[in-house]
């Protein structure tokens, strides 16, 4: 009883204190430059598309809005041939950064993205891409990964060594 | 003439102001809502969203008034109107400032009880007519609670008949001029406060509606403005509780003379429906069995003790 | 049955399992790797290991590999115990020091055996902080894509490839660490079973190139169980879907059936389904405007005319049935030359009249004695040559069993049998890829081949052969003296002789009281569905009936005429009938001709039964609703019978079917009805994780279209239904918790390896009367009209109409030549010259191939190749040097 007119008198207080929330859009809030929003696809240290088109965003995503396709350049390069994200089914949850493998999903300030004609909130590869690595700097995947595809010769990876003959006879 | 002109004035006034009221207290307690949570409110409509009233009212109008399929359609049409009814009926009996009441009836107290009680039927008859399990647990949470907190509310007032040795109103008032009845009566205050929050089944005593756990209750299949009668059947319910605490135990009009009568009743009326928003910002719904142990329990007891007390006072001073 | 004990629970096993299969069949979770099913155990990669005690008082145990160990009485092992879990998490911390950081490239991610297992066994942090080895990988042709860096070493491959399917340009390289699966030298795998490394591979070392043009997850694909469509076999296969086009085949395991492996043309040979000349639109001759060509057919139809119907063996028997319908029993002729027609007539009468079982693909490998007469099976039917493999190890494997060595020892059954080989006999025109393992070979032309046959029959009918080593006398005392034997024979040759030569053996072995079994390959998927259904003739009969009559409508059911009989005959009849309405699939030199065109779906885009070769219906389903007019054949003919805007669904074609025809009557129950729920809900063709649902249309626009109705199977074409185990003719996909790649099939198997959950689908038609007679008293001899006998040379890619026009298949289609031998050549004076021409009803100039294991006076041209379509084989004739 004592703790509910004391919880009433607090609360009573709260009236004399600074307001939590702005009036938004006419004040902006702070965001900070990490701050998750929207996608975007990053591009390797060599400028080319970081997404491998390994579908795990799609899976991740909760309300089923990625789809993509994957095809491979003359290297065996895999990447994808399109890259399509549906903005006005995204909850903007984050599932699908998380589940990239290769930091090519990395999320943007940016949330602001009214629009009056909901097609126009479908973006295609080309939309999303951007010219930078973003927040991670120097990371490219094909460095990292086993296969070859005109990144770098089999065995050239980090923690690669270089490729086994099998035709040697020392044990 | 004058006299029936004059009566015709004062039903029409008290009808459109508490209506009136009511509907202003949709923005009162979405603004002071805001307020007790550090958050700026309604503040789109008109200067500081004064007019969200209206656009709410509109769009409450325009809203397809939706009736389902499989719910027993007389009884779902009836059941809100009951409660618009009922309260508006109380008024009746609410003596604003001298003069300014539509029956001044001698059993007035009596009669605000009797059409309190007809409230429980609105709950009662919409959860069972909506046909829909949820409803159906909210309409019947509804009238346990409103019987169950009836009993006590009535005694709660017994100690205030007592002293002012009336049911009439206006005597009940005019018996406060030497002191208001919420310092001999303040037990039977606080219990007729919380009964009036039961009756009006206001957070934290909102259970037929707990929207957590039975979606909305009884109203869970209204739309449009069955709805919305609902939900001024609820603000006309905190207006009258609020008025008849300020009649009952803060005297009315009563007041210092530099400001009229009715200002003084507003300004007492207003601070009661201020609490009770203040309640809804802070408390949490307690649970059912809770609700109805402590009803039954705690508040029937004491306020018996109250009317005991209160009884052989005044038969000691007499 | 044996009472054992998995972590103190007691359970019941039938006898004769290793421990890790009677863990998998109780449904425990139990990693491996180098075992599988089909293969056995060889205790290779140590990732099964238990904890096994010698009785309740052990408290300490020991570790031991369960597919090493016997579940016979008293068997007490721990799955859970600490001790076995810390081994196998250090296993395949082991397996994966080397494992590349690939899984995001990887076609086996998201079914990759080695992430289930990794997962399973709770190594998920990786220690090892040195480099890692890395290999050189292999081109190995337009099937399969080869990563070696990918390797854990677990020898399925090999043992696969090299000791089941018999591949030998295949094997494991180098010792220690650097362990090396491939070939001597780059280049394309030649064994026609090498798609199956795909599914064998735990990991992603084998993938599916022509799926990697045009890659899709598992969990993203639409999937419906199908019948594979490139034989008469009728392997149960799940074709997938995603965006609007074909994307992989894989193998659906049915016990009866194909079990765990599918050939290459069954694999590959489905991106014809994605063609760009495939029929999308119905088209009116000389309209652009196709708004209603339907409306136009059906007002012909119903204009009374008269009809003639050219049916297709490579249609479901629906189809076919609704053309029958539509245009009268006794205008219904069967799309094939006169010769293939009674050919596979001849199959049916011996199977419907004879006393002699035709085994299921899957009981061939329980045979012990062969002899193939006349067909080279791993062209024409692949996977009865993947059984016929195993049949020589029947009588070897024996010697392991009587050194108690048990079925499951892999290894140690190998060391017993070493090269040992049970007879196999093959009497052919010309070496096949079987004679690898046959004891005794007999190359002649289709006479010589018949007289052998005879002879074979006569000594064994009278117990008369000699000691000589010749093939008759060989041939005879082997299958005289075996208790299995299977006669192989089939239509490759087109001769009605052959076929009943084959059945008189079988018959005169059947009256030895011998468990004897008769397998027959047919030309197509539903040749023998055609020959049940019953025709009023073969194609030449049609061509020789529009002469003599005029203003005929020709309905021509998915054949492209050109392509089953000469130019000059199908020209013919296109010109004599009046009108032509073509229902099929793709563009060919039958389209042009056609007045009315309807678009008719392939197995991918329609729903139909097939009867396969031994003449087991079975079911497929439509994977996919096409965003075009395509429909399966019946539904078109369903609308033309009944002049409607919406055909029946499925189920009331199949009661029409199955009333009109007491032969089918059994396939009524082939597969759950369309109004089959499971609860209320339908069967799902997507998985519970597909993607993208509201993301794949949104560029055509942004409101999710509603989902295609399925009002044909009790199926829905999206994720929304039951996912859990469906019936076994309705498996969509294989998938169980912590089991994302093939081997989830356990999980679907009454225990494991054996058959399905509910029974293994689809129903025989065809049972041997235990009074049947089907022996020829008469076996004509072949008359001789020419020089040379022209016989057809089947290939695996490229004498399938549709197959070879996949891009994978197309790769490896041989160039068409003459195939002959030196001593032919020799008798024409050959100068030289790189091409040579052959002369008879048909003729053509192709390069020389020489193949010296024909008979002088064989020539074989290719079957199915452009340059030879239409060509009515046998035929006698010359060949002219340039």
């Amino acid at each position: 009883m004592l703790s509910s007119l004391r919880s009433l008198w607090m609360v009573f207080l709260k009236m004399f204190s600074k307001r939590v929330t702005i009036k938004y859009p006419e004040e902006k809030p702070y965001l900070p430059p990490r701050w998750r929003g929207r996608i975007v696809l990053t591009r390797d240290p060599d400028q080319n598309e970081r997404c491998v088109a390994c579908n795990l965003c799609a899976a991740a995503c909760p309300t089923d809005c990625i789809s993509l396709q994957a095809t491979e350049d003359e290297n065996g390069r895999r990447y994808p041939e399109f890259f399509r994200i549906n903005f006005s089914r995204c909850i903007f949850c984050g599932f699908c950064e998380d589940a990239c493998p290769t930091y090519a999903i990395q999320l943007v300030p940016d949330f602001e993205m009214g629009e009056y004609n909901r097609q126009n909130l479908v973006y295609e590869k080309d939309d999303l891409l951007i010219n930078g690595m973003g927040k991670y700097h120097g990371y490219s995947y094909y460095e990292q990964a086993g296969v070859a595809v005109g990144v770098k010769p089999k065995g050239g990876g980090e923690h690669e060594s270089l490729p086994v003959d099998i035709r040697t006879l020392l044990p | 003439m004058n006299q029936t002109l004059m009566q015709i004035l004062i039903i029409a006034g008290v009808l459109l102001g508490t209506v009136t009221i009511a509907a202003g207290l949709i923005y009162v307690e979405r603004k002071m809502l805001a307020v007790w949570q550090q958050r700026l409110g309604p503040n789109r409509v008109g200067p500081f969203g004064i007019f969200q009233v209206l656009a709410d009212m509109v769009k409450i109008f325009f809203k397809e008034d939706w009736i389902p399929s499989f719910v027993d359609k007389k009884v779902f049409i009836i059941a809100p109107t009951i409660i618009m009814l009922s309260v508006l009926m109380s008024f009746a009996i609410v003596p604003f400032a001298p003069g300014i009441v539509v029956a001044d009836l001698n059993i007035g107290l009596l009669f605000f009880l009797a059409m309190s009680s007809l409230g429980a039927y609105t709950i009662v008859l919409s959860g069972w007519a909506s046909n829909n399990k949820y409803s159906l647990l909210g309409g019947v949470r509804g009238a346990a609670q409103m019987i169950s907190y009836e009993v006590f509310m009535g005694l709660s007032l017994m100690g205030v008949v007592i002293q002012a040795g009336s049911f009439n109103m206006t005597e009940i008032v005019n018996a406060q001029q030497g002191m208001w009845f919420v310092i001999p009566q303040f037990i039977g205050f606080i219990i007729f406060l919380i009964a009036g929050v039961a009756e009006t089944h206001r957070l934290p005593f909102d259970l037929p509606e707990a929207e957590s756990e039975l979606i909305a209750g009884f109203h869970s299949e209204y739309s449009g403005m069955k709805f919305g009668m609902f939900f001024v059947g609820e603000y006309l319910g905190i207006t009258l509780v609020s008025s008849l605490i300020t009649v009952l135990f803060f005297g009315g009009w009563l007041g210092p003379a530099f400001l009229p009568p009715i200002i003084w009743f507003l300004m007492k009326m207003f601070v009661f429906i201020l609490f009770f928003i203040l309640l809804r910002a802070t408390l949490p719904r307690p649970r059912y069995d809770q609700l109805m142990s402590y009803g039954w329990k705690f508040l029937l007891p004491l306020s018996l003790l109250n009317v005991l007390v209160t009884g052989a006072i005044v038969l000691f001073n007499n | 049955m044996a009472k054992i004990y998995i972590d103190n629970k007691e359970y019941q096993v039938p006898d004769g399992k290793n421990m890790l299969e009677a863990c998998l069949s109780l449904g425990k979770d139990l990693t491996y790797f180098c075992w599988h099913p089909a293969m056995h155990s060889v205790g290779a990669c140590r990732q099964c290991a238990v904890t096994a005690f010698r009785d309740e008082n052990d408290t300490k145990g020991r570790i031991v590999m369960a597919c090493m160990l016997d579940a016979n009485e008293g068997t007490r092992i721990s799955i859970d115990d600490q001790k076995a879990k810390d081994f196998r998490a250090g296993n395949i911390e082991a397996l994966m020091i080397n494992h590349p950081h690939d899984c995001p490239v990887c076609d086996e991610g998201g079914e990759c055996h080695l992430q289930d297992m990794t997962v399973m066994s709770g190594h998920n942090y990786r220690r090892y902080r040195f480099k890692k080895r890395t290999h050189m990988n292999q081109d190995l042709g337009p099937f399969i894509n080869h990563e070696m860096n990918r390797c854990i070493q677990c020898y399925r491959c090999v043992r696969f490839y090299n000791d089941y399917a018999g591949g030998k340009d295949f094997g494991v390289f180098a010792s220690a660490g650097r362990v090396y699966f491939g070939r001597s030298e780059p280049g394309t795998l030649e064994n026609e079973f090498s798609g199956n490394l795909v599914e064998v591979c735990p990991t992603g070392v084998f993938t599916d190139k022509t799926l990697r043009k045009h890659f899709t997850r598992k969990w993203d694909l639409t999937s419906a169980p199908s019948i594979c469509h490139q034989c008469s076999v009728g392997c149960n296969t799940l074709a997938s879907e995603r965006y609007g086009g074909l994307r992989r085949i894989m193998s659906r395991f049915n016990g009866d059936v194909n079990g765990y492996f599918l050939c290459d043309r069954g694999r590959f040979g489905y991106e014809y389904v994605n063609d760009e000349k495939r029929l999308t639109r119905a088209a009116q001759k000389n309209t652009t405007s196709v708004s209603d060509v339907l409306t136009s057919v059906k007002a012909h139809i119903a204009s009374r005319p008269k009809m003639i119907g050219i049916g297709s063996p490579r249609a479901s028997l629906e189809s076919n049935f609704m053309l029958k319908q539509l245009v009268g029993a006794e205008n219904f002729y069967n799309g094939i030359p006169a010769n293939e027609h009674s050919a596979v007539n001849t199959v049916l009468h011996v199977l419907q009249h004879g006393n002699v079982r035709t085994p299921s693909l899957k009981e061939i490998e329980t045979y012990d004695t062969v002899f193939v007469l006349g067909e080279d099976v791993t062209n024409t039917a692949p996977m009865i040559a993947l059984g016929l493999r195993q049949t020589v190890k029947t009588l070897p494997r024996e010697k392991a069993y009587a050194l108690k060595i048990q079925h499951w020892n892999d290894a140690a059954i190998r060391e017993v049998v070493q090269d040992d080989k049970g007879p196999f006999f093959i009497a052919t025109p010309n070496t096949t890829r079987l004679e690898e393992i046959a004891t005794s070979v007999y190359h002649g032309n289709t006479a010589n081949l018949v007289e052998t046959a005879k002879q074979i029959e006569a000594a064994i009918k009278s117990g008369g052969w000699s000691q000589d080593s010749d093939f008759v006398n060989q041939a005879a005392k082997a299958l005289a003296g075996s208790k299995k034997p299977l006669i192989v024979s089939g239509t490759g040759l087109l001769s009605c002789e052959i076929i009943q030569c084959a059945a008189n053996i079988a018959g005169v072995l059947k009256a030895a009281s011998k468990d004897v079994g008769l397998v027959y390959s047919v030309p197509e998927a539903n040749s023998m569905g055609m020959a049940m259904l019953g025709t009023a003739g073969s194609l030449d009969d049609a061509v020789k009936r529009t002469a003599t009559e005029d203003n005929m409508t020709a309905v021509i059911l998915e054949t492209d005429v050109f392509y089953r009989t000469d130019r000059k005959s199908a020209s013919a009849f296109l010109k004599n009938c009046n009108k032509k309405i073509l229902l099929d699939t793709t563009e060919n030199e039958t389209t042009p001709e056609a007045d009315f065109i309807l678009p008719a779906g392939t197995f991918a885009e329609s729903d139909g039964t097939l009867v396969n070769n031994e003449g087991r219906a079975q079911r497929y389903y439509q994977v996919f609703k096409p965003n075009n007019e395509m429909r399966s054949s019946w539904a078109w003919l369903d609308m033309l019978i009944h002049q409607s805007d919406e055909a029946r669904p499925f189920d009331a074609i199949v009661a029409e079917m199955t009333d009109a025809l007491a032969v089918f009557s059994k396939i009524k129950d082939l597969a759950p009805a369309a109004n089959f729920r499971i609860g209320t809900q339908k069967i799902p063709r997507q998985t519970h994780r597909f993607s993208g649902r509201t993301s794949i249309d949104a560029a055509i626009d942004v409101h999710e279209p509603k989902p295609p109705v399925d009002a044909d199977s009790p199926m829905s074409y999206t994720m929304e239904g039951f996912h859990g185990k469906q019936p076994s003719a309705d498996i969509t996909y294989f998938w169980a918790p912590g089991w994302n790649s093939v081997q989830s099939i356990n999980k679907y198997q009454i225990e494991v390896g054996g058959p399905l959950h509910g029974g293994n689908p689809g129903v025989r038609l065809i049972e041997p009367g235990e009074n049947g007679k089907a022996a020829f008293k008469e076996v004509y001899k072949i008359p001789k009209a020419g020089a040379v006998e022209i016989l057809p040379l089947w290939n695996i890619f490229g004498s399938g109409e549709l197959s070879s026009k996949s891009q994978a298949v197309a790769k490896r289609v041989p160039v068409a030549s003459v195939v002959l031998s030196e001593q032919t050549l020799e008798k024409v004076h050959h100068k030289g010259a790189e091409q040579i021409t052959v002369q008879g009803n048909f003729e053509v100039t192709l390069p020389i191939r020489i193949d010296n294991s024909l008979p002088a006076d064989v020539v074989l041209l290719p079957y199915g190749a452009n340059e030879t379509k239409g060509f009515h084989f046998p035929f006698y004739g010359y060949i002219k040097s340039e």
